[in-house]
């Protein structure tokens, strides 16, 4: 009955401490390294864990087998969280990644997105005209009229790709000053040519300056390569009313885009086109939109990778625990010498946790380096939308820490059960046994 | 089989040992099973229920709209039987997070799909209501639809007259369900008249997104989708013409190549679970040395020693396999509820169980090979003498 209740207390222990392993952050995590350490040299009981810990570890050699067991085991899960998390941020940096408070994005009231929307006449003209819009240096208001058209290119295996083609006012340079033009020339208004995004231009054929390309009823020279770091990457550019006459889209566009004197004009723009009744528009910063347009996709991404990597831990501990267990259990005659010395259980259940901990450890380091090696930069692509958008997975410290994390809660609880175990070890069964 | 109760209780032996092994397995099976149904379900094309369909679009991009004229047309192709146009309406319920795949189609679409039960006096309803709207049956039972309620759904790309907003208003007329895993999606969609699409349109529509051909000789298909992209060719409209199948494969390889990243963590997996379980069998080996070695000396040959040790970790691994391959079959369905049907999982299909239990022998074969040839080249004298 005793043992029951100590080991239901025991489970519930842990599981508070999972919880608050999960919250730490890193000062917190430093925290409890220094104090571990400061109790390993100070105390008494501390000094005598440290003691059977390296004597632990001196035995990892002879099982080399089942240590490097846990070692590969946590080094998958982690490898696997990693790279998962890695393609959401990845996926997060370059949908989210273009947007800024001084731009804002215009669309047709109630359209999600601006391959969805709408705009006439009437709203490019309010728009121009709304306070808090800024002006080039020769006083023409910083607006692009843009026009979208999904259109299917080719990729480098042959397979149907549908990419964004964006028809822009020259306007739209000054208006994303984070693009750059870094090969060729830039489009001539009036002239079926493109200007297409890196990501693009690597991955899908036919895109490099010099080619033409087949889009929709007609062929267009590709003369330029932009670099922008976010999702206009994947797509084409042209001249907005060369895009409107090819694809029929009349004197429409599908959005505006348009500069601001300031982040502390957008309330005001704001507020002068939701207010006049003859506009039906949603006015967000493109900030907020890029923001919003990645949320979806990257949370499932989040899920499905904390999801498995869950399930693989969960394979892992237990795999944790088996070798942990056998290898308490083939030191048992060792440990209930130090006990029958008057080592008591404290050190014991230490220098057991600390073992699978610092596997743990080296698994978690292995895993998360395996990560960044094999994934950090790999090119993937999905659907935002309608239209493709290539991505990086982007490996960064904060997922690998994440990573390293979850490798040493695996570590604890795999840790933990074989060293009661070994704590409360009866002396003279285990002396006695051969 | 006359030693199955001796490999059983080997198995057993150390119990700890076996459960947490097993965990580990079925740890290992669940994510794999997991993974293939995810990976069936976004693999129509080995499907025959879509034979001798071809979707027609344009070849500008599946957005782009065709003339209402090509329809015609392309019924008098030879060998074409039924033709249907359909568009992209954009749905939503309520709130843009609860998106409802929702076609605008002509009357004849669903006489293309026999996938698709819908009681005959329902769709002769819809046919005769002009603002009628046949709903998957996932979707009426995740919120409460019933026939001839009047639901608003929004449209993320169109404006309707009536309303003035993006607010178009519809009635129930039928509730429709497709038939077997490939169709489960026709659950969870709705469909309306193409005809009200267009009146009711603000911005009127100028045609149709895509055509579905019926073919009746589904071996012609090639064929006879090069003589439909004929019709157009040189136009300012070129269409292309693809079967069904290839059409949805090419969509979800832009969508995820949910093969690579699948093949990857199973990789992963599955080196992890052969290191756990081998590691496993060497210690169970390692312990019986001298129980192997009395076996051998009571009479048993050198084979039968192998074969059980290679059977013991065959069992091993078949029993968390399945283990966790049962679970799996009780977690999509449960998944797939909790979903509202957006996951269009129909369960663990004979594929998925055909290739999990390859997997399962090979790894069990695999896991046993070394420590099974160890006992078997145990030499019986020796054996006994280091045993205790």
């Amino acid at each position: 009955m005793k043992r029951l209740l100590a080991n239901m207390g025991l489970m519930a222990g842990l599981v508070v401490a999972l919880a608050i392993w999960v919250q730490l952050p890193l000062t917190g995590v430093l925290a409890l390294v220094l104090l571990l350490a400061g109790w390993l040299t100070a105390t008494r009981a501390g000094r005598q864990a440290a003691l059977v810990t390296r004597v632990g570890l001196g035995t990892v050699g002879r099982r080399l087998g089942s240590s490097l067991v846990i070692v590969l085991g946590i080094a998958g899960v982690v490898g696997v969280l990693t790279a998962l998390l890695a393609m959401g941020a990845g996926l997060q940096a370059t949908l989210a990644g273009g947007g800024s408070d001084d731009a804002a994005l215009i669309l047709r009231g109630g359209a999600p997105a601006e391959a969805q929307s709408v705009l006439g006449q009437d709203e490019i003209q309010a728009v121009t005209q709304a306070p808090g819009v800024a002006h080039d240096n020769d006083g023409r208001p910083l607006v692009s009229g843009e026009v979208i058209v999904a259109v299917n290119v080719t990729s480098r295996d042959g397979d149907d790709a549908s990419v964004q083609l964006r028809g822009v006012d020259d306007t739209a340079w000054a208006v994303r000053p984070g693009v750059e033009l870094i090969e060729g020339r830039p489009f001539r208004t009036g002239m079926q040519e493109l200007v297409v995004g890196r990501r693009a231009s690597d991955r899908y054929a036919g895109l490099k300056p010099g080619d033409s390309v087949q889009l929709g009823p007609e062929r267009w020279d590709v003369v330029g390569v932009f670099e922008s770091g976010d999702g206009h990457d994947s797509e084409l550019w042209a001249d907005r009313n060369t895009v409107a006459s090819a694809f029929r889209r009349g004197n429409s566009v599908s959005a505006l885009l348009v500069g601001l004197t300031g982040a502390d004009a957008f309330d005001g723009f704001k507020a002068a086109l939701e207010s006049n009744p003859q506009l039906n528009v949603r006015v967000q910063t493109t900030a907020e939109y890029f923001a919003a347009q990645s949320e979806g996709l990257v949370t499932v991404i989040r899920v499905v990778g904390i999801a498995v990597a869950a399930i693989m831990a969960i394979g892992a501990i237990f795999g944790a625990l088996n070798c942990m267990f056998a290898a308490v259990a083939a030191r048992a005659r060792e440990i209930a010498t130090l006990r029958a010395m008057g080592f008591r259980g404290l050190p014991v259940v230490v220098s057991i946790m600390l073992e699978t901990m610092i596997l743990a450890l080296a698994g978690g380091l292995l895993g998360a380096l395996l990560a960044w090696v094999l994934f950090n930069g790999h090119s993937a692509s999905t659907l935002a939308g309608m239209s493709q958008v290539v991505f990086s997975f982007k490996v960064d410290f904060g997922l690998m820490w994440t990573g390293i994390k979850w490798a040493l809660a695996i570590g604890l609880v795999g840790g933990l059960f074989p060293a009661v175990r070994a704590a409360r070890l009866p002396v003279t069964v285990a002396l006695r046994e051969t | 089989m006359k030693y199955f109760h001796l490999v059983w209780a080997a198995l057993f032996r150390r119990r700890t040992r076996t459960f947490l092994t097993l965990v580990s397995i079925i740890a290992a099976f669940l994510l794999f099973g997991l993974l293939d149904t995810v990976r069936v379900a976004f693999n129509p094309g080995d499907s025959v229920a879509g034979a001798g369909r071809l979707v027609i679009t344009s070849r500008v991009s599946m957005m782009e709209s065709l003339p209402q004229s090509l329809g015609e047309r392309i019924r008098q192709v030879d060998g074409v039987s039924k033709v249907a146009g359909a568009g992209w309406f954009g749905g939503f319920y309520q709130d843009a997070r609860n998106q409802i795949p929702s076609f605008a189609v002509s009357p004849e679409y669903l006489d293309a799909y026999p996938e698709i039960e819908l009681p005959a006096q329902q769709h002769e309803d819809w046919r005769n209501n002009r603002v009628g709207l046949i709903v998957g049956e996932s979707l009426a039972n995740r919120f409460e639809w019933q026939i001839g309620d009047r639901i608003p759904l929004q449209s993320a790309i169109w404006p309707s007259r009536a309303s003035g907003d993006n607010t178009w208003t519809f009635e129930v007329s039928g509730i429709m369900r497709g038939v077997g895993k490939q169709a489960a999606g026709y659950s969870n969609m709705v469909m309306l008249h193409w005809k009200y699409f267009e009146e009711n349109n603000e911005f009127g529509t100028d045609g149709v997104h895509w055509y579905v051909a019926q073919v009746g000789d589904p071996d012609r298909a090639d064929e006879i989708a090069g003589r439909i992209d004929e019709l157009s060719a040189n136009s300012s409209h070129e269409t292309r013409t693809q079967t069904e199948q290839a059409f949805q494969a090419s969509f979800i390889r832009q969508l995820v190549n949910i093969g690579l990243i699948v093949t990857a963590i199973m990789g992963a997996v599955f080196f992890t679970l052969l290191l756990l379980a081998g590691n496993t069998m060497m210690q169970a080996v390692r312990e019986r040395t001298s129980e192997l070695a009395v076996l051998k000396t009571l009479g048993f040959t050198d084979f039968s020693v192998l074969s059980m040790v290679l059977a013991e970790s065959v069992l091993l691994v078949l029993l968390g396999g399945l283990v966790g391959l049962g679970l799996v079959a009780l977690i999509v369905p449960a998944l797939a509820a909790a979903s509202g049907g957006m996951l269009p999982f129909g369960g663990v299909g004979p594929q998925t169980w055909a290739t999990a239990v390859v997997l399962m022998l090979l790894f069990g074969l695999a896991v046993g090979l070394v420590p099974a040839v160890q006992a078997m080249r145990l030499n019986m004298v020796d054996a006994l003498r280091s045993g205790q």
